[in-house]
């Protein structure tokens, strides 16, 4: 819509295809009254609308205004079906498309590119012709369709708009996810209706709702049994549709094919990313991951000459960014080719600390030439990649990061060159890493502490890849993946078995390594193998069990950065223990006959690695000769093990755990949580699992690579200097974040409004008292200004999520403010040590 | 801003604790040591040092063990304060009631040696009385607090789980939704039993219902006991509405007595403070008169 302003705006020919009968369809669907966000706040809106954070009915209606206003050409209801060149063949250009079977098995199309003008083909059969295109289409696609016979009949829809529309009919509703049960349950809602509704579940019935309705939210699928329950609806488990014809639907059961009546099917089973279309337009993706953009010139021009890309699909999910590039495009269009992008001023301010004094684009070459990962990267991904990332200037001698220090970012070494300190108290011990290549990448791909203390060697200039930066960059630039893999391999290895190893001896370790990526559950040393490969975690952590008597007995929890399976190698024989994922990990498995010729090379090593291994032998022993002695100890430790693994242990950093037995339910900590962050409770400490007597609570466990930061649009969520997973201001409340966690630990809600103190509550009485206010307090209380803007923010609900208190001088405040001990705040490494087994054996 | 590196850490410190310790064992019972110490030092200084037969309160002794009294029954009262104020700094709750634990039992002798075992009708033994009272009601709450806290688990368990209160009413609503559904067939007669269950509020009963954890009249186990009576009289049928609504009751009984059970406990964990408290302050007000009394009428 931006670009077609402008073309408008220039007296360009242009024409706006809209899918629906309306403009900017992805807000139109928004909820009414949805408070819409205009981030980032610091980057300059350069269109011919206007755009500001407000409420959606009020920006629709501005576009709208000024659309009309422009004299837009507009047409609606045109749902574009594919474009194809009309013009010669260009030679040597041709698109393969990799498409990927469920089966794993891939095959290659290859489509002839042809010269613009394009011809564009619309579903209902017309076809629009065009010199350039622009595509902004985002990556919501289009609902996936049935696949029975049958699925094109006009009775099969994908939505549902008014469910107190239909009445008095057979309703047949497939995929139980939250979309398929709200419209069942609307559907049902009021028996005058008359509607007989069945929704059909592939899943067996399950006592647990969350095992039978994997794809829904708890309180939807619990909802939808009761309304079974109560005749309300029909769930039919462990069937799928057969077939369909008009008035009746056939299903698949478990005993057999069944035959009901049906006037209506909505079929809500997800929807496909609009790649295969954009791809079969002729352009190409960088590369086959799933979350990857088109290769796109700096002026988002795709491979497909005359097609640009922007917005979302382009990588580029913000509202505010997508309207620049539309205008930007059409201002290239239209032969403006100084047009400077409007990040412009945003990236000047990056390097304006660095020494030289070069202008942006001498910069991003300069980095580009020296960064050996940087190579491949095209001037619009390296320009969005340093707007994520930041250019530092360290001088001789200043400390880059040090060890234990929490942090995920990459560092990349422009000029000059960094050591690597070996030994925290001589200052002479280094290892040098030099121009162009990364430091960092450990804490990167663990997730973990930084492992050593880095300081400049000469005055140098770095670049510091934020973890979001980096994972792109892995994804946009297949050698820069690669590039990364094998420095943090060698890394790692020099890193844990030190003793005077070098690059050298361990290259061939290196060269035979691979990366596996392991899922929960699974084993990657069996007990009894005769298999000799050792193993590094990589990612995410590993338990050892072992068989005792009958029964698998969990001896220790491996965190990312250690290593497992040296026994075997040195000492030969069988798998002495099992060894499996306590959550979904990655380790670099390494040939056992390649690093048993470096253990003979090195003797040294050969000693550090059989001092780890005694330290090893004494705890299985230990835990072993209990066993015998106190049978049941072992069982109740081995059984909380497992317990709080599966509780998400295996990836988290800083976990609250309650011992049952020490606590009084007085909630003092929900309100200590509160008082400490402007009166909202970050944990809910009733709520959450329990296994004898240890209780965890919903609250952040601050996961290795949280799930919450995966799809934050304002890039909101980030590590915090103290290793706390945190939401900072720039939250715009969609919402994302609450729904990725699995642990259910985020909320959304508003910030009440300031409490009278303490003594005044305690002396006069004033206010709630202690810990979150009761909600009509806060209404009552909330200090509105009659100005929209004003009340809106006040009103504003945002993400909220515990920050381990970070920058509390003491600490959490829910165990600080424990009255009984029975709040804990620890490491997975902390609490899942033998020395459990002692305590508890009392 | 693209000079230097951000700080890497807040600089705020943490303690960090790998095991749960609980109140009592704090430290390695750091304060009863402490407090068992000065007990025995308090009682052979009584008993050793020679001090006037009468009005031993205003011996050097009696006065330092009066001050040191009433100064620990002020500190032990700002225990309520430490709770509620949130302050950022390396103070521990559990260590705090810890040391309340220790130091207000020490002070079983300290006030006992400073009244010199002359006891009358007067505002001095009152005070030494409330005092005493304060004590014995906090021994009781360390004793629920020692052995209540596991019951309370164990009631929230079940196969699936913890519940929490809160789903325990939610279950409770629901199945109260169901009731009414299924009780739709029934005759007005029945139908009026079954909506005595459903008028029930869940967090009726007096005190002494919580405290005890019956409840005689409950609405509930009347509606299903009748319902059953009745129906013994009937004809069987396949499709009865009565064994939905009988079948329904049955299990509102068992989740209700559940969240009684749990409301029972917590009452218990939390009754003992509603003479804790306001005693201490009746305790304070008698100390400053007995305060004031000494100076002003010895």
């Amino acid at each position: 819509m931006s670009a077609a302003s402008r073309a408008a705006q220039l007296g360009l020919d242009h024409v706006l295809l809209e899918k629906t009968d309306h403009l900017s369809d992805t807000i139109f669907k928004y909820q009414k009254g949805k408070h819409v966000m205009a981030t980032p706040s610091q980057l300059i809106l350069r269109s011919d609308q206007e755009f500001d954070a407000g409420k959606r009915e009020d920006i629709l209606e501005k576009w709208n205004a000024r659309t009309a206003e422009l004299g837009v050409n507009v047409k609606y209801d045109a749902d574009v079906k594919a474009i194809r060149g009309t013009g010669e063949a260009i030679p040597g250009s041709i698109q393969k498309i990799v498409t990927r079977a469920r089966d794993g098995s891939t095959t290659t199309k290859e489509i002839q590119r042809h010269a613009p003008p394009y011809a564009i083909e619309l579903t209902n059969g017309e076809t629009v012709m065009a010199e350039t295109v622009v595509l902004a289409i985002g990556t919501q696609g289009n609902p996936n369709l049935m696949r029975c016979p049958g699925f094109d009949l006009p009775h099969v829809t994908y939505q549902l708009d008014d469910p107190t529309a239909i009445l008095d009919e057979h309703i047949v509703v497939v995929g139980t996810g939250d979309a398929g049960i709200e419209n069942a349950r609307g559907l049902a809602e009021d028996p005058a209706q008359g509607n007989v509704v069945t929704i059909l579940n592939r899943n067996p019935k399950s006592a647990n709702v969350r095992e039978s309705f994997a794809t829904a939210k708890e309180p939807n699928a619990k909802a939808l049994a009761e309304d079974d329950a109560a005749g309300k609806l029909t769930i039919r488990y462990e069937t799928e549709t057969k077939a369909i014809e008009p008035g009746w639907i056939t299903l698949n059961t478990r005993d057999g094919e069944e035959r009901i009546r049906c006037d209506r099917i909505i079929a809500r089973i997800g929807s496909a990313p609009p790649r295969g279309f954009v791809e079969a337009c002729g352009i190409e993706f960088a590369s086959t991951d799933r979350l990857a953009f088109p290769t796109l010139s700096p002026q988002f021009e795709s491979s497909a000459p005359g097609i640009f890309v922007i917005g979302a699909l382009a990588g580029y999910p913000l509202i505010k960014h997508c309207m620049n590039q539309g205008y930007d495009v059409v201002e290239f269009i239209a032969g403006n080719r100084t047009l400077k992008p409007a990040d412009e001023p945003l990236l000047e301010a990056k390097f304006a600390g660095l020494p030289g004094n070069r202008s942006v684009n001498d910069w991003l070459e300069f980095l580009r030439g020296r960064v050996t990962i940087l190579e491949g990267m095209t001037t619009l991904q390296l320009r969005e990649f340093m707007l994520d990332s930041d250019a530092r200037f360290y001088r001789k001698g200043a400390t880059v990061f040090e060890k234990n220090d929490p942090g995920s970012s990459l560092f990349a070494i422009a000029d000059g060159s960094v050591h690597v300190r070996l030994d925290p108290n001589d200052a002479s011990k280094v290892v040098p890493i030099p121009t162009g290549t990364i430091f960092g990448e450990v804490g990167l791909i663990s997730g973990r502490r930084r492992g050593a203390t880095i300081v400049a060697a000469e005055d140098c200039i770095c670049v510091e890849i934020s973890r979001n930066a980096a994972l792109k960059l892995q994804s946009q630039v297949p050698s820069a993946k690669r590039a990364i893999e094998r420095i943090s391999i060698e890394r790692q290895l020099l890193q844990m078995f030190g003793s005077g190893l070098v690059k050298e001896d361990v290259a061939e370790v290196v060269d035979k390594a691979k990366i596996v990526s392991v899922r929960a559950g699974d084993a990657i040393i069996k007990e009894g193998d005769d298999d000799k490969d050792i193993y590094v975690i990589r990612v995410g952590s590993m338990i050892v069990e072992k068989e005792v008597g009958g029964k698998p007995v969990f001896l220790s929890y491996l965190p990312a950065g250690s290593y497992v399976g040296e026994m075997a190698l040195i000492d030969g024989g069988q798998r002495t223990a099992t060894v499996r994922a306590a959550i979904k990990s990655e380790v670099i498995r390494i040939d056992g006959e390649a690093f048993s010729r470096v253990l003979s090379a090195k003797p040294a090593l050969l000693e550090r690695a059989r001092k780890d291994m005694e330290v090893r032998r004494r705890t299985n022993a230990f835990v072993e000769s209990k066993k015998d002695g106190f049978s049941g100890v072992v069982d109740l430790y081995s059984e909380q093990a497992k317990f709080l693994v599966s509780q998400g242990l295996g990836e988290a950093t800083d976990v609250l755990l309650i011992d049952e037995r020490l606590c009084v339910g007085c909630d003092n900590c929900e309100k200590a949580c509160a008082d400490s962050h402007d009166g909202l409770s970050r944990l809910d400490r009733e709520a959450g699992k329990s296994f004898a007597h240890l209780h965890v609570p919903t609250s952040c466990r601050h996961c290795e690579h949280p799930h919450c930061m995966a799809d934050c649009p304002p890039n909101a969520i980030q590590r915090g200097p103290d290793g706390e997973v945190r939401i900072n201001d720039t939250c715009i409340g969609c919402g994302n974040c609450q729904r990725n966690c699995p642990y259910g630990v985020i909320r959304m809600d508003k910030v009440p409004p300031k409490k009278p103190g303490l003594l005044s509550w305690l002396f006069l009485g004033k206010g709630p008292g202690p810990g979150e206010p009761p909600y009509k307090w806060s209404k009552k209380n909330t200090k509105y200004t009659g100005d929209p803007a004003v009340d809106e923010a006040l009103d504003r609900k945002k993400a909220i999520k515990c920050d381990m208190c970070a920058g509390i001088e003491g600490g959490p405040s829910c165990v600080r403010a424990c009255p009984t001990g029975a709040a804990i705040r620890v490491s997975p490494d902390e609490f899942l040590t033998v020395a459990r087994l002692e305590n508890e054996g009392a | 801003m693209a000079s230097l590196a951000p700080r890497r850490r807040t600089g705020a410190s943490r303690e960090r604790t790998a095991t749960h310790e609980g109140f009592l064992a704090h430290r390695n019972y750091r304060w009863l040591k402490l407090s068992a110490a000065l007990a025995t030092l308090l009682i052979g200084l009584y008993l050793f040092v020679p001090l006037p037969g009468t009005h031993f309160g205003s011996s050097w002794l009696g006065y330092t063990l009066g001050t040191i009294g009433a100064l620990l029954i002020l500190w032990l009262t700002m225990l309520g304060v430490r709770k509620r104020a949130i302050t950022p700094g390396r103070w521990s709750l559990k260590a705090w009631t810890s040391a309340h634990v220790y130091l207000g039992l020490l002070l079983i002798v300290v006030g006992t040696l400073h009244s010199g075992f002359a006891f009358g009708w007067n505002v001095h033994t009152l005070a030494w009385a409330l005092m005493m009272l304060v004590i014995v009601s906090g021994m009781f709450g360390i004793w629920v607090y020692a052995t209540l806290p596991r019951a309370l688990s164990e009631n929230r368990y079940d196969a699936e789980g913890a519940i929490t209160e809160k789903q325990m009413v939610e279950a409770i609503r629901s199945l109260d939704r169901q009731i009414h559904d299924a009780a739709q067939p029934l005759d007005a007669e029945n139908a009026v039993l079954v909506n005595r269950s459903l008028e029930e509020d869940p967090f009726a009963g007096t005190f002494w219902n919580r405290l005890t954890g019956r409840y005689p009249k409950d609405a509930t186990r009347a509606a299903a006991g009748e319902l059953r009576q009745r129906r013994a009289f009937l004809p069987r049928r396949a499709d009865d509405p009565l064994d939905k609504v009988d079948a329904l009751l049955t299990r509102k009984e068992a989740m209700l007595s559940r969240m009684r059970r749990h409301l029972k406990l917590k009452t218990w964990l939390q009754a003992w403070l509603y003479v804790h408290v306001p005693v201490t302050f009746a305790l304070i007000a008698a100390l400053s008169a007995h305060v004031v009394a000494v100076f002003f009428y010895w």
